[in-house]
């Protein structure tokens, strides 16, 4: 196991229940800033689990292991600190808060990044929210509309993009993004997410369908199964994993695991 | 009560000097007279029930005194940027009138005045239909007493495009004001009215409002309380609506402030496709208790009525809510709604709905509901996920509750302006 960089997003050794049931078991993951992770896996895996374990859902519960932000534990803290802390996750099925727009919900989430007393500046952040999106080719007249209210699927999804846009995090975990997406809608989501790549971000993209990754090109693809990472390799893996399926990397797993016992 | 020393009974005329002509007066007497021969709102009494009967007890309130810091008054008395016109009322006596931008043939007056020079229009709309959901004594009272209040006359077809304001302020500890707002449109007449209930200072004191609206055919009007009292007052609004063909109704009451607040509301669709909407936003909090009683009267075929009350209740704050659809013979086809919901925001809260239906007519639809539920935490998670602190986030989820009743109002510039209010008393 290598040492967690100190500029990176750090999975160690995760285990993690809903009451009694363990959903993670010893999961450990490492995405530097800088790079994009996939991971890939069947349902029933984990892996929308250990999104929201990371963000710090409440319903779960983590038994073991850590997950460290910048070399800094943030399991224990609070949602809302994590996330002012660089963590974004981007939901698989975000929530409709009725009578609450978009550019005030944005605008409340900015606001809570600056030092008490200060003010955002209005005219500032409408300037950069429209700019935001344009580019994801999101209506202008949705900032007056309730935040992902009667928003069809892909419209979701871009605004979850516009968030991930607005909020500049360190670190973002995409969960499903293409899920109830149209090819249109992929490429437009896509294109933004690929416009946030750089030097000062590390991306998990956790995705059921490796025609996200034609896309979204990955550093590394990790396949997880049963709340474990059990094969790693670089992009080629999930093409791979497309036309053979997962029962080979669990076969072999378990053909190492046996020999390791 | 000290309230009752202004009358002297050889004359049947109030012995403190006011402005009514002698008619009027006569029938303060007549209405004083009622208020006496009334009982006490009982346990037992249906319109009551689930009502803090304590809360109602007005034996220690007298009669307001004129205020002498008026300019003072006026100055607090700013909303709204961009109005037609605003009367400023301090103890029920007008201390401000500004009315540059109404368009000819409008009348906003003192209602003594619109009684001495307007008898006919007057006495066709000044509480003349029966109080009929629990307050007729307190009614009464107020008929009996008033000193003054803002009339607010819209000739046929004229239309008013900005706001009208009127600002009833109460000052004094244990003071009592009898707040009235009377709205008459012609056909095709539409205007905008919003009436604040303001309290100079953090005192106990009682007011006893009253609205009369009327349309007549095919008439708009979009008219809301801002309902700002102190937290140690006690105070009843009592609506009537009577609604002409064609004509749309849309009042919203905003409750932000009080000790006990009863609400009466009254809505009678006379005319063929008429339609009122009945709104209210009701934030409490700390032992704030908020007493509504609604009724939807339906006179004629093919109107609609539609009510939407949201209740956020903190603390240990109560709220109730009886609700009564009424469709009459030969008002087929009727549409209407009434929806209440309870925001439970502390365990300590306490919400009691209870709705009702009575048709006596075909082919209608009608729904109602009450619903409470707390905050969703799935909701609140989403909002941490971006790094909204929990507190921030559930009164962004109150706003965003309220901010759907303000959406029924087909008005953007009101709806901003209301918008803006509430961020304030929600600390947003």
């Amino acid at each position: 196991m290598s040492a967690p960089s100190s500029s990176s997003l750090s999975i160690r050794d995760l285990h993690a229940s809903i009451g009694d049931k363990p959903i993670l078991k010893g999961l450990t993951l490492d995405i530097p800033k800088g790079e994009v992770h996939a991971i890939m896996g069947k349902n029933g895996a984990g892996k929308s689990t250990l999104a929201k374990i990371m963000a710090g859902h409440p319903d779960y519960n983590v038994t073991s292991g850590d997950v460290l932000l910048d070399g800094e534990s943030i399991l224990g803290l609070e949602p809302d600190v994590r996330a002012r802390l660089g963590l974004f996750l981007a939901f698989q099925y975000p929530m409709e808060i009725p009578g609450v727009t978009i550019a005030n919900f944005i605008r409340a989430a900015l606001q809570a990044r600056l030092p008490e007393g200060e003010e955002l500046e209005a005219t500032d952040y409408y300037a950069k929210l429209y700019a935001k999106m344009d580019a994801l080719s999101v209506p202008r007249n949705f900032t007056s509309r309730s935040v992902n209210e009667g928003f069809s699927g892909g419209e979701k999804k871009r605004c979850e993009i516009l968030q991930m846009a607005m909020l500049e995090p360190s670190y973002a975990v995409l969960d499903e993004t293409d899920s109830g997406l149209d090819i249109d809608a992929l490429k437009i989501v896509s294109a933004g997410v690929n416009a946030l790549r750089g030097p000062n971000i590390g991306m998990l993209i956790i995705t059921h369908y490796q025609r996200l990754l034609d896309y979204i090109v990955p550093d590394k693809v990790h396949v997880m199964s049963e709340g474990r990472i059990i094969h790693s390799g670089d992009k080629d893996l999930a093409l791979k994993l497309e036309s053979l399926g997962y029962d080979w990397v669990e076969k072999e797993y378990g053909e190492s695991s046996t020999k390791a016992a | 009560m000290s309230i009752s020393t202004t009358f002297s009974a050889e004359t049947g005329i109030s012995s403190t000097p006011n402005n009514w002509p002698e008619w009027f007066r006569k029938d303060q007497y007549k209405a004083w007279e009622l208020f006496q021969s009334l009982p006490q709102p009982k346990r037992n009494d249906e319109p009551w029930r689930f009502a803090n009967l304590q809360a109602i007890d007005l034996s220690d309130f007298h009669a307001a005194v004129p205020v002498t810091d008026a300019a003072l008054l006026v100055a607090r008395s700013s909303a709204h940027s961009n109005l037609a016109a605003k009367l400023i009322f301090a103890n029920e006596v007008l201390v401000h009138s500004d009315q540059k931008g109404l368009p000819a043939g409008v009348l906003l007056l003192p209602l003594e005045e619109a009684a001495k020079n307007h008898e006919e229009l007057f006495r066709k709309s000044f509480m003349t239909s029966e109080v009929r959901l629990g307050s007729k004594k307190f009614a009464a009272l107020h008929r009996a007493l008033l000193r003054s209040g803002a009339f607010v006359y819209v000739p046929q077809g004229v239309v008013i495009e900005k706001p009208i304001e009127i600002w009833h302020w109460v000052q004094g500890e244990n003071a009592t004001i009898f707040p009235h707002t009377l709205i008459v449109l012609g056909e095709g007449a539409s205007a905008t009215v919003i009436d604040h209930f303001v309290s100079s200072r953090e005192e106990r004191s009682l007011a006893i409002a009253v609205n009369d609206l009327t349309l007549g055919t095919n008439a708009k009007l979009n008219y809301v309380a801002v309902q700002e009292w102190s937290d140690k007052t006690t105070a009843f609004h009592i609506n009537t609506t009577e609604v002409e063909k064609e004509a749309v109704s849309t009042a919203l009451q905003m409750n932000l402030g009080g000790a006990y607040i009863r609400g009466e509301s009254n809505s009678h669709l006379l005319g063929e496709q008429s339609r009122s909407v009945m709104l209210s936003i009701n934030p409490a909090t700390g032992t704030r208790e908020i007493d509504q009683r609604t009724f939807q009267d339906h006179f004629a075929p093919r109107a609609t009525s539609d009510l939407l009350y949201h209740n956020a209740l903190a603390d240990s704050s109560r709220t109730i809510f009886a609700g009564l659809i009424k469709v009459e013979e030969h008002a087929h086809e009727t549409d209407a709604y009434q929806k209440v919901r309870n925001l439970m925001l502390s365990d300590e809260a306490e919400a009691n709905s209870m709705p009702g239906l009575e048709i006596l007519a075909d082919n209608v639809r009608c729904t109602h509901g009450a619903t409470s539920g707390e905050l969703n935490e799935d909701e609140l998670f989403y909002m941490m996920a971006r790094g909204i602190a929990p507190q921030r986030a559930a009164q962004l989820i109150v706003r965003g509750f309220f901010g759907t009743v303000l959406e029924r109002l087909e008005n953007e510039d009101l709806q901003e302006h209301l918008g803006s209010i509430l961020d304030k008393k929600l600390n947003l």
